[in-house]
C-alpha cells in the first residue's frame, strides 16, 4: 500500500509536473488537458483541480512522455492527476467522510451492499406486496417509500459538491453552448480517443486500443437507458395508470432490456481492462474502491435481466431483492464512490468550455 | 530518481525475444547498430524486405530511441496539402531554407535528395504507425513547412518499435556495439557488449545509425577545448560516438567539422544530460544578457532568424565559465513560454544580481546604462519593432524597451548541445566509404552522417527528415545486397 502523500502534498506535485508540461506541449494533440495548461503560465489549486477532473486517463501522454522516470523530472502525470481528482472528489463531498471510505476501498462497497441485500430481503419478506408481476413481492407504496428518498438524497449531495467544484475553480454563469461543447465531448468520449479516434494507451500500453472507450460508453449508455426504462415506467405508471408488468414491446422493456445487456458487457469489459493496466498509472489507492463499483454496476444490469427473465418463476421475490439492494446501493453511493466521476467531468468540460473562449494559449508563435 | 510517481515496468532490463546467447549463433542479414529514428527506418525497410533483422540499441529500454525521443517534427517538401501539412513547400524553398541556415555548407546532391524524398517519406511513416498532430492554427509558418509528430519523438519512436517488433525484427537493448569487424571493403561482423559479455555477431549487411559523439565530454573537450566541460547534453547521454570512432580509426571517411557542435543557450540549472526541450529559454530578445562581470557582450534584439535561437550557444560558449545571465522586467515575463524552472526573483536589480551570484551594483549601473540609452517607440513583441538603442556598445537593435518595472527577474544561461557534425561520408545510397572506396555492405543513416548535409547551423525537424530518408535507403539497400 502506498501511503497517503496528503491534499497539499498532492496539490504540489501537480503543479510542478504541470510547469514542466507547460514548458514542453509535446501532448497538445492528445485531449484537452493540454490545450487547457497552455492557457496558463500560472497554476493555483482551483486549475490544478480542474485539470485533474478534465483528464480521461488515457495515458497516451505517459507513454509520450521523454520525462517519465528513470528521467529525474519523473513526470507520471495521468498518477497525480488521478489522486488530485479522488482527493477533490473526497473533499467535494457532503458530508464529508463518507467519500474517503467508498473511493478507496472496495470492501467499503461490498459491505454497503451486503446491508442493502440484506435490506432487500427483509422488505420483500416484511413489507406488503400487492399486484402483479414483481409488485406481488414488493408493492409499489413499499418501493416507492424506499426508491423516493434514494433517489432524492444522492441529487443534493452532488448538487451540493459540483457547487464546491464550480466555486473552486472559478466557474463563470453556464451558457447553452458551454453545455453544447461539454455534451458533445461527454457523447463522444473525445477525450479518451488518442485525439484522433486510436483510442487510448491502457490495456496495451505504449499501442493505442479503442477498448476502453467502447467498455465505457457501452456503460454509460447502457445506464442511462436503465435510467430511461425506470422514468418510463414512472411516466406509464402515474400518467397513464399502466403498472407493471409491462409486455416486452412497452418502453419501459424496450430501454430497459437492451440497457441492461449494454451495461453487463460495458460494466465486464472495464473491469477486464483495469486488470490488464498498469496500476500506477492511476490512483494505485482507489483500485480496489474503482473495481468494485464496476462490478456492483454491473450487478445493477444483470439482476434486471435475470428477473426479467424469471417473470412467473419462483426465482421472482430473490432476485427483486437482489436487484432492489444493488440499485439501492448505486444510488446512495453515487456522491461517494466512483459514480461521482461523471458530474464531474462534465462540470469540467463545460468549465473547460468556458476556458477556450476566454484565454488564449501563449507563446505559440515558437513551437520549432 | 526514485519517485512514487514512476511507472510500472520501467526497469529497462535487455528483454528481448532471443536470449543473448543465441544471438551470436544466428547469422543474420540485416544488423542495425543504433535505436533511433534512422535506425528503426532501415530494420523496417529491411524486415518489409524479408530480411531476418536484428537491431543493437545502446541505451535501456526506458531511454530507447536516441535523440528521437527528443524530436517533434519533420521537415517535409509537398506540392500541395499533405498529411497535416497546408498550401505547399517545393524543393527550391526548402533547400533555400537551408542554405540560409548553413551558409553553403552543405552536399547539394544529397540535400536535394533528402528533401525530395521527404514528401514520399511522410505517407510511409504513417503507414507505419506515425501520427501527426491536425495543424493548430493554420497562421503559423512551421504548419506549412513541418509536420508534428502527435504526442512527439517519443511516441514515433514507440510506434516504430511495436511496428518492427510486429514484423519480427529482433531488438536488444543494452546492447553496446564496440567494434565493427571489416575485411578489405567488406563488413563481417559486429562485437557487442551485453550484460558484461562481449559477442560475436556476424551479419550479411549492417546498418549503422548510432548518432554523433556530445555525449561523450571528454571527446568535446578534445575537439572544442576545456570550455566544453562547462556545457550542457540536451539529448542523449547514449550518443558517446563509440561506433563512429571505431569506423574513423579504420579509415573510413569523414564529413562535417570534427571540432564544432551545435548549441543553443538553455536554462544553465538544466541536467547535464537528458533535458530535451523543457529546458529552452525564449527570453532573450526581451532581456539584457550579461555575463559573469554583469556586462553585456552581444545585440539581444539582433535579427538572426532562424539562427536566433541557436546563435546565443555560441556566444555565451566564449563567456568566461561558459554562463550568462538574462535579465527582464516583470511586464516581459508574459512574453515568452516558461521555462522548467522558475526565474530567479528580485525587487531590485541589486538584489537580483547578488541572488544570481554577480555584483549587484555593477548589474544594476549595466542595466541603468541600457535604460538611459532606450528611445521612445511603440514596443511590438511578435515582430521586429527596430526599437533600438542609442549610443550603446553593443547596442540592442529591437525590442530595446527599459528594464524598469519591479519585480526582476533572472535566468543562467548555458550552452546546451544538441548534436555534434563530425560524422561518415556516404554516397547517394547511404553507402559509407573506406580507404578503398565504398563498402560493398555498410550502410550509415541519421546524425551519423547528417554532417553531410548540415555542415552548419540548424534546419528545424531536418535531422528527422535526413534520419528517415537516409534511414529508408539503408535498409532497402542492406536488404537488396546478395554478396
Amino acid at each position: 500500500m502506498t501511503a497517503d502523500p496528503g491534499p497539499q502534498a498532492v496539490l504540489e506535485e501537480a503543479r510542478r509536473q504541470v510547469e514542466i508540461c507547460n514548458a514542453c506541449r509535446y501532448c497538445e494533440g492528445y485531449c484537452a488537458v493540454f490545450p487547457a495548461i497552455t492557457r496558463r503560465t500560472e497554476f493555483a489549486d482551483g486549475d490544478l483541480t480542474q485539470l485533474a477532473n478534465l483528464c480521461h486517463n488515457c495515458r497516451g501522454c505517459y507513454y509520450a512522455c521523454q520525462y517519465t522516470p528513470p528521467h529525474e523530472f519523473a513526470l507520471n502525470l495521468p498518477r497525480v492527476l488521478a489522486e488530485l481528482r479522488q482527493e477533490s472528489w473526497t473533499r467535494y463531498a457532503w458530508p464529508a467522510g463518507l467519500a474517503e471510505r467508498f473511493q478507496n476501498s472496495g470492501l467499503a462497497i461490498a459491505l454497503a451492499l451486503a446491508a442493502a441485500l440484506a435490506l432487500g430481503f427483509w422488505a420483500v419478506a416484511a413489507l406488503p406486496g400487492g399486484g402483479e408481476g414483481f409488485y406481488a413481492a414488493l408493492g409499489h407504496g413499499a418501493m416507492l417509500a424506499i426508491f423516493t428518498p434514494t433517489f432524492l438524497f444522492p441529487l443534493v449531495a452532488l448538487g451540493i459538491g459540483l457547487s464546491r467544484f464550480w466555486r473552486e475553480t472559478g466557474g463563470h454563469p453556464v451558457t447553452l453552448a458551454d453545455l453544447r461543447e461539454a455534451a458533445a465531448a461527454a457523447t463522444s468520449l473525445g477525450n479518451l480517443s488518442g485525439g484522433q479516434g486510436q483510442g487510448c494507451n491502457y490495456e496495451r500500453e505504449e499501442r493505442y486500443s479503442d477498448a476502453r472507450r467502447w467498455a465505457h460508453q457501452a456503460t454509460m449508455y447502457g445506464f442511462l437507458l436503465c435510467f430511461a426504462a425506470t422514468s418510463a415506467g414512472t411516466v406509464l405508471h402515474y400518467l397513464f395508470a399502466w403498472p407493471a408488468p409491462y409486455p416486452w414491446w412497452a418502453p419501459p422493456k424496450l430501454f430497459g432490456v437492451p440497457g441492461g445487456v449494454l451495461l453487463v458487457l460495458g460494466t465486464a469489459g472495464l473491469a477486464w481492462l483495469k486488470t490488464r493496466a498498469d496500476r500506477e498509472l492511476g490512483a494505485p489507492r482507489a483500485w480496489g474502491g474503482e473495481m468494485a463499483f464496476v462490478l456492483m454496476l454491473g450487478l445493477t444490469g444483470l439482476s434486471g435481466l435475470a428477473l426479467y427473465a424469471a417473470t412467473g418463476t419462483g426465482a421472482v421475490a430473490a432476485l427483486l431483492a437482489i436487484h432492489l439492494g444493488a440499485v439501492f446501493t448505486l444510488f446512495l453511493l453515487t456522491p461517494y464512490s466512483k459514480m461521482a466521476h461523471g458530474a464531474y467531468r462534465f462540470a469540467a468540460l463545460v468549465r473547460d468550455a468556458q476556458g477556450k473562449t476566454r484565454r488564449q494559449p501563449l507563446g505559440e508563435e515558437r513551437r520549432e | 530518481m526514485p519517485s512514487r510517481y514512476g511507472g510500472g515496468d520501467q526497469s529497462g532490463a535487455a528483454v528481448t525475444m532471443a536470449p543473448p546467447k543465441d544471438i551470436s549463433r544466428l547469422r543474420w542479414d540485416v544488423i542495425v547498430v543504433g535505436g533511433g529514428n534512422a535506425a528503426l527506418c532501415a530494420a523496417i525497410e529491411a524486415a518489409e524486405a524479408g530480411q531476418r533483422v536484428l537491431v543493437l540499441e545502446g541505451a535501456p529500454k526506458a531511454y530507447r530511441g536516441g535523440n528521437s525521443r527528443h524530436t517533434r517534427n519533420f521537415r517535409c517538401m509537398h506540392e500541395g496539402p499533405l498529411g497535416p501539412l497546408v498550401e505547399s513547400y517545393l524543393e527550391d524553398e526548402f533547400y533555400d531554407d537551408l542554405l540560409k541556415v548553413t551558409a553553403g555548407r552543405t552536399d547539394e546532391t544529397l540535400a536535394r535528395l533528402a528533401i525530395r524524398s521527404s514528401a514520399a517519406a511522410l505517407p510511409w511513416m504513417e503507414a507505419h504507425g506515425v501520427r501527426f498532430q491536425r495543424p493548430l492554427s493554420g497562421t503559423l509558418s512551421l504548419d506549412r513547412t513541418n509536420a508534428f509528430f502527435l504526442g512527439g519523438g517519443k511516441a514515433l519512436v514507440n510506434a516504430y518499435y511495436a511496428t518492427a517488433e510486429d514484423l519480427g525484427v529482433t531488438i536488444l537493448y543494452e546492447a553496446q556495439v564496440r567494434h565493427i569487424g571489416l575485411d578489405g571493403r567488406r563488413f563481417t561482423h559486429v562485437e557487442v557488449e551485453i550484460g558484461g559479455e562481449r559477442l560475436r555477431v556476424e551479419g550479411r549487411a549492417a546498418v549503422l545509425a548510432s548518432g554523433g559523439f556530445q555525449s561523450d565530454i571528454d571527446w568535446l573537450a578534445r575537439a572544442w577545448g576545456e570550455a566544453a566541460r562547462n556545457f550542457l547534453i540536451r539529448g542523449t547521454p547514449y550518443n558517446r560516438g563509440v561506433v563512429l570512432k571505431d569506423m574513423l580509426d579504420q579509415g573510413a571517411e569523414s564529413v562535417g567539422d570534427p571540432t564544432q557542435c551545435h548549441a543553443v543557450a538553455i536554462d544553465g540549472r538544466a541536467p547535464k544530460f537528458d533535458g530535451g526541450i523543457v529546458t529552452r529559454l525564449d527570453c532573450v530578445p526581451f532581456s539584457v544578457v550579461v555575463n559573469r562581470n554583469a556586462e553585456r557582450f552581444h545585440d539581444e534584439g539582433e535579427d538572426v532568424w532562424p539562427k536566433r535561437y541557436a546563435i546565443w550557444g555560441r556566444l555565451v560558449a566564449a563567456e568566461p565559465d561558459q554562463v550568462a545571465y538574462a535579465i527582464i522586467d516583470s511586464r516581459a515575463l508574459p512574453l515568452f513560454m516558461p521555462s522548467v524552472y522558475p526565474p530567479v526573483r528580485a525587487d531590485t536589480l541589486e538584489a537580483l544580481g547578488a541572488a544570481l551570484g554577480l555584483d549587484g551594483a555593477r548589474l544594476a549601473a549595466t542595466v541603468a546604462a541600457f535604460n538611459a540609452a532606450c528611445r521612445p517607440g511603440e514596443f511590438r513583441p511578435q515582430e521586429l519593432d527596430g526599437l533600438a538603442t542609442e549610443g550603446l556598445d553593443p547596442p540592442k537593435t529591437n525590442w530595446a524597451r527599459p528594464i524598469a518595472e519591479p519585480p526582476f527577474y533572472g535566468y543562467s544561461l548555458r550552452p546546451g548541445v544538441t548534436f555534434t557534425y563530425l560524422g561518415l561520408k556516404v554516397d547517394r545510397e547511404a553507402r559509407a566509404t573506406g580507404p578503398e572506396g565504398p563498402y560493398d555492405n555498410l550502410w550509415v543513416a541519421g546524425e551519423m552522417m547528417a554532417g553531410s548535409i548540415l555542415g552548419q547551423g540548424y534546419l528545424a525537424g531536418f535531422g528527422m527528415t535526413i534520419g528517415t530518408v537516409f534511414g529508408r535507403l539503408a535498409g532497402q539497400g542492406a536488404a537488396a545486397y546478395d554478396g
